[in-house]
């Protein structure tokens, strides 16, 4: 779906230039960021964008409340403080916070879980913006149904916030798995398939035919370490966002640095076993199993 | 012919796939010892600071400026920042070509565009997609400005076998620049 937007210069907000921005952040770390110094650090470190947050999701369990927006004035100062890309979070539904976001220019919103949810049926519309949208998912049906409503790029959920990568692992898997079954099906079964998924038909042939996601796809939700990053990059993903992980460790510069490196030699444990080597503590996480079901961040959105 | 991408970061495997097509051989390079043998090499879309850094992490600046010193090499938005002398913000440079290059020049995502631009030596208009895009300032010496938006704002430049684009063909169907960067290694530029 095309908008139709100009700007003297040629045609803007088109869905290729919204997937084309996560091309270039392919083979990257995205980095959780609370202040403009932690900008800097983590591009200092070589993050191919950052997130913009209040809070990261460690510190949104521990002190709980209803998770929002951050604010725009902080926002502006992220943005001020680096060149590379900078996120961040709307509400899943909060489509005005999302108008909000565009109007103050990120380059990515992130309609995720980690925020209170404000809509519990349907998620923002995301054709009509200009700016492009990141989205959530556990398997391959939510994956293309945000990619339906406009996602332009797509993340695992895992579990935000733990520093335990269990659940980022298993939603990979998942929509990795359901890709693999989906390219040994004849044409016939598709229909059935997608109306099993609860997914748009045609992506689910364009999944087909791709062999998988028709965006980008990044690993999110509990990578802590650089053997994280790689395992995720193994695994298939295209890059990895890392939330608490980083400024909830004991040394964020060296383990941010790390893991950009890791995720670039993802293939070789030679250097994954050099950059792992005196990072300091890592963030202390918290066992996805120990947490109660309202407790778990990756069951919020539909 | 064998063909290296810069695989540290960026849209690598979208040039790969290009040249895949065009029955090339190819080879991702993310350590020095993997230049061995080629006779070109791409520098693909991505962030730039983040290629910098691991390059400069990985020892491949003094290989890849090398490399570049005998052989073609063609920057691709992020690649051409990187192939610049000269870009007024601190951060790993090849600095290969005499070329100014401003990044971000053009806006943030929501200022992201697609246009046609006509390239010196194409037939027709490129269709061309600038994400975040850089622009040329200034060519100097040898390096020479092929193509121009509408309002004058240079968006690519060649010297003999250095070619850098502001945009990325590598992210349309489009293969004729891939073509005239395989037809400057087929000439030997640089050797």
């Amino acid at each position: 779906m095309e908008n139709g937007y100009q700007n003297g210069r040629g045609e803007t907000g088109s869905f290729k230039l919204k997937a084309g921005l996560a091309q270039m952040l392919k083979g990257g770390v995205i980095m959780d960021v609370v202040t403009p110094e932690h900008a800097r650090i983590a591009e200092e470190a070589g993050a191919v964008a950052v997130m913009a947050l209040e809070r990261v999701p460690a510190d949104i369990r521990v002190q709980g409340g209803v998770a929002r927006m951050s604010d725009p004035g902080l926002i502006k100062e992220i943005i001020a403080a680096v060149t590379i890309p900078v996120m961040a979070k709307c509400r899943i539904g909060h489509f005005v916070e999302a108008q909000i976001l565009e109007a103050l220019g990120v380059d990515y919103i992130d309609e995720s879980e980690v925020l209170t949810p404000a809509d519990e049926q349907y998620h923002v519309n995301k054709h009509p913006f200009k700016v492009p949208f990141v989205c959530g998912c556990r398997n391959l049906g939510e994956a293309l149904r945000r990619i339906g409503e406009g996602a332009a790029m797509i993340r695992t959920k895992g579990e935000a916030g733990t520093g335990d990568v269990v659940e980022a692992v298993r939603h990979a898997r998942t929509v990795l798995g359901d890709i693999r079954r989906l390219q040994t099906m004849p044409d016939e079964e598709l229909m059935s398939y997608a109306k099993e998924i609860g997914a748009p038909y045609h992506l689910v042939v364009q999944t087909k035919e791709m062999g998988r996601l028709p965006v980008v796809n990044f690993a999110a939700g509990g990578i802590a370490t650089p053997a994280d990053a790689a395992l995720m990059m193994q695994l298939g993903v295209d890059g990895v966002f890392v939330g608490s992980g980083i400024f909830k460790s004991s040394d964020p510069a060296s383990r941010a640095r790390a893991i950009v490196q890791a995720t670039t030699h993802y293939n070789n444990p030679q250097i994954l076993a050099e950059v792992s080597e005196g990072l300091g503590v890592p963030m202390t996480g918290i066992n996805v199993d120990s947490l109660i079901p309202a407790e778990r961040l990756a069951a919020r959105g539909w | 012919m064998k063909i290296g991408v810069l695989a540290l970061q960026g849209a690598f495997i979208e040039h790969i796939a290009m040249l895949h097509r065009l029955g090339v051989e190819v080879v991702e390079v993310r350590l020095p010892e993997h230049l061995d043998g080629l006779d070109g090499l791409i520098i693909p879309g991505g962030e730039s600071t983040t290629i910098g850094k691991l390059a400069e992490m990985y020892g491949l600046m003094e290989p890849l400026r090398a490399f570049a010193a005998a052989h073609p090499v063609w920057g691709t938005c992020a690649g051409m920042i990187f192939m610049a002398k000269e870009i007024g913000l601190s951060q790993p440079l090849l600095g290969l070509m005499d070329i100014v290059v401003e990044r971000n020049a053009f806006g943030r995502q929501v200022d992201s565009f697609t246009t046609h631009v006509t390239i010196t030596g194409l037939d027709a208009p490129f269709p061309a997609l600038f994400i975040r895009a850089p622009r040329l300032i200034e060519a100097r010496n040898g390096a020479q400005i092929i193509a121009r938006l509408a309002d004058g704002t240079a968006v690519a430049a060649q010297e003999n076998g250095w070619l850098v684009t502001s945009f990325h063909p590598e992210l349309t169907n489009d293969p004729r620049l891939h073509q005239y960067f395989l037809s400057l290694v087929k000439q030997g530029q640089n050797v």
